[in-house]
């Protein structure tokens, strides 16, 4: 299992700069970031190489901050990589409540996080289809 | 569990009686005023003539400003040697309001604060750490005098400086406070951050409230982060301070002590006397004080009579907690609304912080109301959709409350302004 980061922010300047000021003091390296935001306000997922550490190091600045666990899955970076994936999940139909990927080896590997309702039974699914899940260390090592 | 058993208990025909014999008294008294003289002149008052609670309605009542102008000594009642201390309003909007107190005016003051702490159960043997301002200002030393009586051990700190009041917490192992409901909150955050549990690793059972209106949601909150029980207190200090009406520990109202004041409920505007729990603005009359007796002093503090017998047994009429000022209601789009029931709603959500505040604003000629709320760290779980939907109920909890709906905005927890002292949540930015 691999885990990220949610961290919520006010929609204001200065404020993905404190948050990434206090991960660049730890020496944390991030690895994949999104910010989706509503209302004044914002959550920010990040994938780092030490998330739990990234998490006491926000906690304790007093940043609302949540360490999860997602899966991470290895896709091929082409047409129809991320199609072989929504395909067995549809098939069991399991819902895809957040996602955001990136690419390790152009044209040939990309990782994709996924946030599913159910996710052990997912991450059962996948496996079992073939798929290889990765860790914090394994998403590292590309 | 009863301090003076023969007045605090006495059946209401008699009370009455002596508010009567009392009243009369303080009329004598007024007439060494200057400015009641005046008073009495101008409107063809014959203050004999007033014999019955109910008469008082004939004068017209005496205001902050009306204090104000008689500065300094329109108002004494005795002479100048007979006075040993004066207390006085800060002053932010103009000349200060002045009360001068005689030897026996602190010490019948004194005795109405006792009163009010052994209610609530404070006795000889408690460490008193009493973290209102000495001084001017009547908290700190009103408190001071009456858990004096009582025979606790009383720690005068003072307010603010929150590492020392913690050192003091621990190393005394205080169990009753005197503070700021604010405050309070705040200060359990902070000894939270020291590493010390304060449901756990302190020593206090008693909190009392005071010197800012607070919802009943406040309260709890204050009970829940200390573990202890927090009684709400109410004062002024035309009213010398502290000590005019005290909750007991039933917690349903503050007992007004009418053996010192002379209590009215009536409507802000006409001035009409309110319905029992009819709520109106709070009138009160000096009955025991010599040296600055006050006549239907407007509070400006809104409240109502609660009429149903207390099960403590004593006979003086409840309060209702404040509901609000004369002066800190705010209009917003013709809606009146008061900041204690937006407290109200927010301290009743677990999702938000104590620290909130509320900014009224004006957009392109139209008003704009902002509410400021801390997310805590504990309740984030990481989702924008949870947020969106939370955000969405709380504007509509507030809606239902204030019949306006605001804009719920949230922060991070420690970036909206944190007071040692009184918190100023209402900031009103709209320019005529």
């Amino acid at each position: 299992m691999a885990h990220q980061i949610s961290v919520f922010a006010e929609n204001k300047p200065g404020r993905i700069e404190k948050i990434t000021r206090l991960l660049t003091e730890e020496k944390i390296n991030i690895r994949a970031i999104t910010i989706s935001s509503a209302n004044g306000f914002g959550v920010i997922k990040i994938l780092p190489d030490q998330p739990k550490k990234g998490y006491d190091i926000l906690r304790s600045n007093s940043i609302p901050t949540y360490l999860q666990e997602v899966i991470a899955v290895i896709i091929p970076d082409i047409p129809g990589g991320l199609h072989q994936i929504s395909f067995v999940l549809n098939k069991y139909n399991l819902n895809i409540e957040d996602a955001y990927g990136f690419v390790v080896e152009s044209g040939k590997k990309a990782v994709l996080i996924l946030q599913v309702e159910n996710q052990p039974q997912a991450q059962e699914i996948l496996e079992n289809n073939g798929f290889q899940l990765l860790s914090d260390e394994e998403i590292y090592r590309f | 569990m009863i301090w003076n058993k023969a007045i605090e208990v006495m059946a209401r025909e008699d009370l009455i009686k002596l508010q009567e014999n009392k009243l009369q008294k303080t009329l004598m008294r007024c007439q060494n005023t200057p400015y009641y003289r005046n008073i009495f002149k101008n409107n063809h008052i014959d203050p004999c003539s007033i014999r019955t609670v109910e008469n008082v309605k004939h004068i017209p009542p005496t205001t902050k400003e009306d204090l104000r102008k008689g500065f300094p000594l329109g108002f004494l009642a005795t002479s100048r040697d007979e006075v040993v201390r004066i207390h006085s309003s800060s002053g932010t909007t103009g000349t200060p309001t002045v009360i001068y107190h005689s030897s026996k005016d602190i010490d019948t003051w004194s005795d109405l604060v006792a009163r009010s702490l052994y209610m609530t159960g404070v006795r000889n043997g408690d460490v008193f750490q009493n973290m209102m301002s000495y001084g001017l200002f009547t908290g700190g030393l009103g408190m001071h005098y009456g858990a004096e009586r009582i025979g606790s051990m009383v720690i005068p700190i003072g307010a603010g400086n929150t590492k020392r009041q913690i050192w003091f917490l621990r190393h005394f192992r205080s169990t009753v406070l005197h503070i700021i409901p604010s405050y309070a909150l705040l200060l359990s955050t902070l000894i939270k951050a020291d590493g010390l549990d304060p449901r756990k690793n302190l020593n206090i059972h008693i909190i009392l409230l005071g010197a800012e209106p607070h919802s009943e949601e406040t309260r709890r909150r204050v009970q829940d982060s200390f573990s202890a029980q927090a009684y709400n207190s109410y004062g002024l200090s035309e009213m010398n301070g502290p000590g005019v009406a005290f909750e007991c520990i039933h917690q349903n109202g503050m007992h007004l002590w009418e053996d010192a004041y002379l209590m009215e409920i009536v409507k802000p505007d006409t001035l009409e006397p309110c319905k029992p729990g009819e709520l109106g603005e709070l009138l009160l009359t000096t009955l025991e004080r010599e040296a600055t007796p006050l006549l239907r002093y407007r509070t400006k503090d809104l409240t109502y009579i609660m009429e149903d017998p207390c099960p403590c047994g004593r006979t003086h009429q409840r309060i209702a907690r404040i509901q609000g000022r004369t002066d800190d209601m705010f209009i917003f789009r013709g809606v009146n609304i008061f900041p204690i029931q937006i407290e109200k709603v927010l301290m009743n959500v677990s999702e938000v912080g104590s620290n909130y505040r509320i900014i009224l604003d004006r957009d392109d000629f139209k008003d704009t109301l902002r509410i400021e709320v801390e997310i805590i760290p504990e309740l984030f779980f990481g989702d924008l959709l949870r947020l969106e939907r939370f955000q969405e109920r709380l504007r509509g909890e507030l809606r239902s409350e204030i019949l306006v709906t605001p804009e719920v905005v949230f922060v991070e927890p420690g970036r909206l302004p944190a007071t040692e002292g009184k918190a100023v949540r209402v900031i009103d930015q709209r320019k005529l």
